[in-house]
């Protein structure tokens, strides 16, 4: 019995369970549900089991590993298999990269038989297998094409002792820029396996990452985004959150954003920072000072505003009566908002 | 000199007269950017701010002699404008859309390759804010006015950290020959390592400021050149030291999903490299004079 979550390395965390009996049966389907595994790649949150898959034991004879990747540096998708199945690809890496295939496929013609026939040959699986492992990575293939997939990984896949090949367990990843081309994969999309903060801002079209420290941070821009995270960190601060706000960071936006922060309930200091292109710092501000009223924040707000129109957004802000702490610089930004989210800090 | 675009060079606006492309064409033309005409198929033979309209990019070449062009086409038509750019003759095309998905740009990548590398067009982006020859052209979404023109080449994936920096110069009195997005896509037009090869070999260029981010190989490549074949310092700021690993960060190639992909272990790489390392992104600028100085050359 298994525990459908979105993460590998689930035996480990108790979310695999081998029955021999009904009355095992029973007790694993009644223990497992509800419950929150957490596994290195889910982080110590972990994640909750909703959904559970019963399947016959087999008798395992080989154990391969098998995944289609999207290769950045030769812009390519890579097939990387390996006779060493049942680790994960970087432990295999580590402890028998002597056993690890790769093959790429040229975009222009897809990938061929004799590639799979490679692949399939190099495994050194037994003969009477061969021409059912050839088929299966061709399809594996055209999953990972027609589905605009980022990897296609089936670890393992098995060939039982009556010389049967069998996926015991396979992860897709999708390419959220094909998401509008492939409407049934994102129906796919399970909000159970997601972080709350998370689904409610993709909800509203907002990029959001939730992370563990205190400071909300909304920003304009996904690399300043990070580079404002760094200098929370550099402060001696925990950011709460990435929020990359987009490029047209309107009132609208602005309270939109600040919303989605305030929904982390550790969040102690507010921090916005703009830098403003396209848009303008005096748009932005006003957006402050709306959503502070509409929104009746009582934390502290750090805004830092910086590009066109930056005095008039500060005029703004200076005379909206709020206590917003204003800041000029990155660096400056980041220290006021570590010190505001100290306890006993006041406004 | 710049790289990729002067005063002169003839500019073409693909996706011309849709709301987005007419407002940035608009911004560029004020710049002083010479955008000779613009793309949209089925309004060939209209004008739109002042400049024709053409329905085919080989059309606009003709009729104008364009070099390079400039992408403002939706997502899901941007590769095939991109295709189209590099079999028209333009010699350089900048990607701004924002959504490509990644198997169009390999795509895009594998099709450019037919031509020879001496006559293949130069694509930088997509997901990018473009690139900007201060005082002279600007083929992008910045905001002109905050870079100064001087000696400094920057090469970012992202635009508004870009801006970051070149405001950080501007306030030291440090200018920029020019600064080039490439993007926060995972499959990109050129890596940092392709556009230090230019700046390498520009006489109007001292040093470079790279800006990178968590997530690819290109950050450590682009320092492996530097360390192999350039004479002019490099400068370096990664973003993303709090980025947990296997969580895309905003843009689509901002996601640590291999070792050495992290900020920490680009930092390393190229450290190891003979790369500068500005320890905090509001040093970026404070990095590039030091490193100025200590070189002995004013910018």
């Amino acid at each position: 019995m298994k525990a459908q979550i979105h993460s590998g390395a689930r035996g480990k965390a108790g979310g695999i369970k081998v029955c021999s009996n009904d009355t095992e049966i029973e007790r694993a389907a009644e223990a497992l549900p509800g419950k929150k595994l957490a596994t290195h790649q889910t982080g110590p949150a972990g994640k909750l089991v909703s959904r559970l898959y019963i399947e016959e034991a087999t008798d395992i004879a080989e154990e391969i590993y098998l995944a289609f990747v999207l290769d950045r540096s030769i812009e390519r998708i890579m097939v990387v298999a390996s006779a060493a199945g049942g680790m994960e690809i970087e432990e295999i890496s580590a402890k028998q990269p002597d056993t690890i295939i790769r093959v790429s496929v040229d975009p222009a013609v897809g990938m061929q038989q004799f590639q799979a026939r490679e692949v399939a040959y190099g495994l050194g699986v037994d003969p009477e297998i061969i021409n059912k492992l050839v088929p299966t990575i061709m399809a594996c293939y055209r999953a990972c094409r027609d589905l605009d997939a980022t990897m296609v990984e089936i670890n393992p896949l098995v060939v039982t002792k009556d010389k049967q090949l069998l996926a015991l367990d396979a992860k897709m990843s999708f390419d959220d820029n094909a998401l509008s081309r492939r409407p049934h994969i994102a129906e796919l999309r399970d909000k159970s396996q997601e972080d709350p903060r998370e689904t409610y801002a993709s909800d509203r079209g907002l990029a959001y990452v939730g992370l563990d420290g205190d400071i909300g941070c909304v920003v304009n821009g996904a690399g300043l985004a990070m580079a404002t995270l760094d200098m929370i960190k550099l402060a001696g601060g925990e950011p709460a959150n990435f929020l990359d706000i987009g490029g047209g960071a309107s009132p609208e936006r602005v309270a939109k954003s600040f919303k989605a922060v305030l929904k982390d309930k550790n969040v102690k200091a507010l921090l916005l920072n703009v830098f403003a292109g396209i848009n303008r710092c005096d748009w932005v501000a006003k957006g402050v000072v709306d959503a502070v009223n509409d929104l009746d924040i009582k934390l502290p707000v750090v805004v830092r505003l910086a590009g066109t129109n930056v005095e008039e957004g500060r005029r703004i802000l200076d005379e909206s009566g709020l206590t917003v702490i204003t800041a000029e610089t990155l660096a400056e930004a980041a220290q006021k908002a570590v010190a505001a989210a100290k306890p006993g800090a006041t406004q | 000199m710049a790289i990729f675009i002067n005063e002169n060079t003839p500019v073409l606006i693909q996706g011309f007269t849709g709301r987005i492309g007419t407002f940035h064409a608009q911004e560029m033309i004020d710049y002083g950017t010479n955008v000779v005409g613009g793309v949209t198929p089925g309004k060939g033979g209209s004008t739109h701010l002042g400049r024709p309209v053409f329905n085919t990019v080989k059309g606009a070449v003709q009729e104008t002699g364009a070099e390079a062009s400039i992408v403002f086409v939706p997502p899901p038509f941007a590769a095939d404008a991109i295709m189209e750019a590099a079999d028209a003759g333009i010699k350089y095309c900048v990607c701004i859309t924002d959504g490509i998905p990644a198997q169009d740009m390999i795509r895009v990548k594998r099709y450019m390759r037919r031509y020879k590398k001496e006559g293949r067009m130069v694509l930088t982006g997509p997901n990018c804010a473009g690139t900007i020859s201060p005082g002279k052209a600007m083929l992008g979404i910045m905001p002109g006015h905050i870079y100064l023109h001087g000696r400094v080449g920057i090469i970012g994936r992202s635009g508004t950290l870009g801006y970051e920096a070149a405001a950080q110069l501007k306030a030291l009195g440090i200018g920029v020959s020019t600064s080039v997005g490439i993007g926060g896509d995972p499959i990109n037009g050129s890596s940092f390592r392709d556009i230090l090869e230019h700046f390498e070999s520009d006489p109007e260029t001292d040093a470079v400021l790279m800006i990178g981010e968590i997530g690819g190989p290109q950050e450590a490549e682009g320092g492996q050149y530097a360390r192999d074949h350039m004479t002019k310092p490099v400068i370096a700021y990664i973003a993303g030291l709090s980025a947990p690993k296997g969580r895309k960060m905003g843009h689509a190639g901002a996601i640590i999903s291999a070792f050495g992909e992290s900020a920490p272990e680009k930092v390393e790489i190229l450290k190891g490299c003979g790369v500068t390392i500005a320890p905090t992104p509001s040093e970026m600028g404070a990095t590039v004079a030091k490193v100025l100085n200590s070189f002995n050359k004013v910018a």
